[in-house]
């Protein structure tokens, strides 16, 4: 039995058969409408997302399962003082599969210690949020055909965006990748990136200040939130805050193959300007998370198709 | 400089001078009923210098912590004044209850039974990450 708790939990050879599974789902719906009948699915939202939870649901109806589970932590026995641990084995004993979200980093893991199920980790602090890579990489799959030979921009909090450093993991296994990181100075890539990730898999790259100037040797470009409260000194903040803005106007330099990726929610970071354009792929991203999604479901669930 | 010879017990040897102090609190050698020597600034052919620990008591050492702490000190155990186990010790690649995750975020704040885990991530650069939340130790 496998469970998925950080995107390096797989291989390159089984990403790509997840997203196979996925492009087969898109292609014929209807083969897999019924492939998870009988079967529950049990989303555990220790704290809210309403997006995330929708998108596993939404996957395990299309896969004719069904879903139990609760939306929030507050109202649920961990608000109580159950551990973990408890809760899971209480909820094992109901669901075929289990998707969890928790503040706490690796809770997951604890999870899955002590169940009998998949456990797939929705999200756990500022830790791991594989299954947002999982729609990353079939989005570029699917927008540019390849995830190898590849230019791709990170800009805006890479210091604390868990979905950065999921995403520089995963690419820096395939060939002929190079990213180009674009942050203000105190929100740069922290070390072990670089010294853990990046250097030991022999991936090029290069820290940079300005969008504009990264932007017409981009492959894909991924946008990040930067949230005020991140920075120490409020007058950096006002300076640059627009200058991490993607506008109509920073767009005109890029390449028409280029794609804009953003894991959602949106504030301001990407002008709704930009929202037409049909590099701007951040919304067909998101439907992108519930194939992913369900062809993770099926390969947790050793369901054959 | 001759020591009183250990006939039943443990000698850990090559020990960074300075560093003996450290490892005799660490290992809580204070509470051990038994002689302990804690030798400072012995020569040795090897180091130049060294600090030494004796005691004349075979027991069951915490060797995760000392080679955390002490990794290339070599741990000798003595019986009937013979060395029937001698090992130098490199760090080890988990560590269990050693040190404390310091992370707020992480589920070993929350959950009081859960044992503090961390694995070797980076033997030149002797970095611990914590197995559920990945912070340095
Ligand atoms: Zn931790």
């Amino acid at each position: 039995m496998r469970h998925l708790l950080d995107i390096m939990d797989f291989s390159v050879v089984e990403l790509q058969e997840l997203i196979d599974c996925a492009m087969d789902i898109i292609a014929q719906p209807k083969k897999y409408a019924e492939t998870c009948h009988g079967k529950k699915l049990a989303t555990l939202f220790f704290e809210p997302s309403t997006r995330t939870r929708l998108s596993f649901e939404a996957a395990m109806y299309e896969l004719g399962g069904n879903v139990l589970g609760f939306s929030d932590g507050s109202n649920s026995s961990a608000a109580k003082g159950e551990s973990v641990s408890d809760t899971i084995e209480v909820v094992s004993c109901y669901a075929d599969i289990i998707a969890m979200r928790h503040p706490k980093e690796g809770a997951p893991l604890v999870a899955t210690r002590r169940t009998g199920v998949p456990i797939i980790n929705a999200g756990d602090g500022g830790h791991c949020h594989p299954t947002q890579t999982l729609a990353d990489l079939l989005t570029i799959h699917r927008e540019l055909g390849r995830l190898d030979h590849l230019t791709i921009g990170l800009c805006g909090d890479l210091k604390f965006g868990r979905t950065v450093h999921s995403l520089i993991a995963a690419m820096s296994r395939y060939e002929g990748v190079r990213f180009v990181l674009i942050s203000p100075e105190e929100l740069r890539v922290p070390g072990y990136v670089i010294n853990e990730i990046m250097e030991p898999a022999g991936v090029p790259y290069v820290e940079v200040r300005s969008l504009e100037e990264a932007m017409p040797e981009l492959d894909v470009l991924y946008m990040t939130r930067i949230q005020r409260e991140r920075f120490t000194n409020q007058e950096e903040y006002m300076r640059l805050k627009d200058s991490y803005v993607l506008t109509p106007e920073k767009m005109k330099t890029a390449k028409q193959e280029m794609r804009v990726l953003h894991p959602l929610p949106r504030v301001n970071e990407i002008s709704v300007a930009v929202d037409d354009d049909p590099r701007a792929a951040y919304f067909r991203q998101a439907l992108n998370g519930k194939y992913m999604r369900m062809a993770l479901i099926l390969k947790l669930l050793e369901v054959t198709v | 400089m001759i020591i009183g010879d250990i006939v039943n017990g443990i000698v850990i040897d090559h020990i960074k001078v300075g560093q003996g102090e450290e490892i005799y609190h660490a290992l809580e050698l204070d509470k051990l009923d038994a002689m302990v020597i804690v030798l400072h600034n012995a020569t040795s052919a090897a180091m130049g210098h060294k600090d030494v620990i004796k005691f004349d008591k075979i027991i069951d050492l915490d060797l995760d912590k000392l080679s955390y702490i002490a990794p290339g000190v070599t741990v000798s155990v003595i019986k009937g004044g013979e060395v029937v186990v001698s090992e130098e010790l490199e760090l080890p690649e988990r560590l269990v209850n050693v040190v404390q995750c310091r992370n707020p975020r992480c589920i070993t704040s929350v959950e009081q039974e859960l044992a503090h885990e961390f694995r070797l991530a980076n033997r030149e650069k002797r970095v611990y990450r914590c197995i559920y939340c990945e912070s340095e130790a």
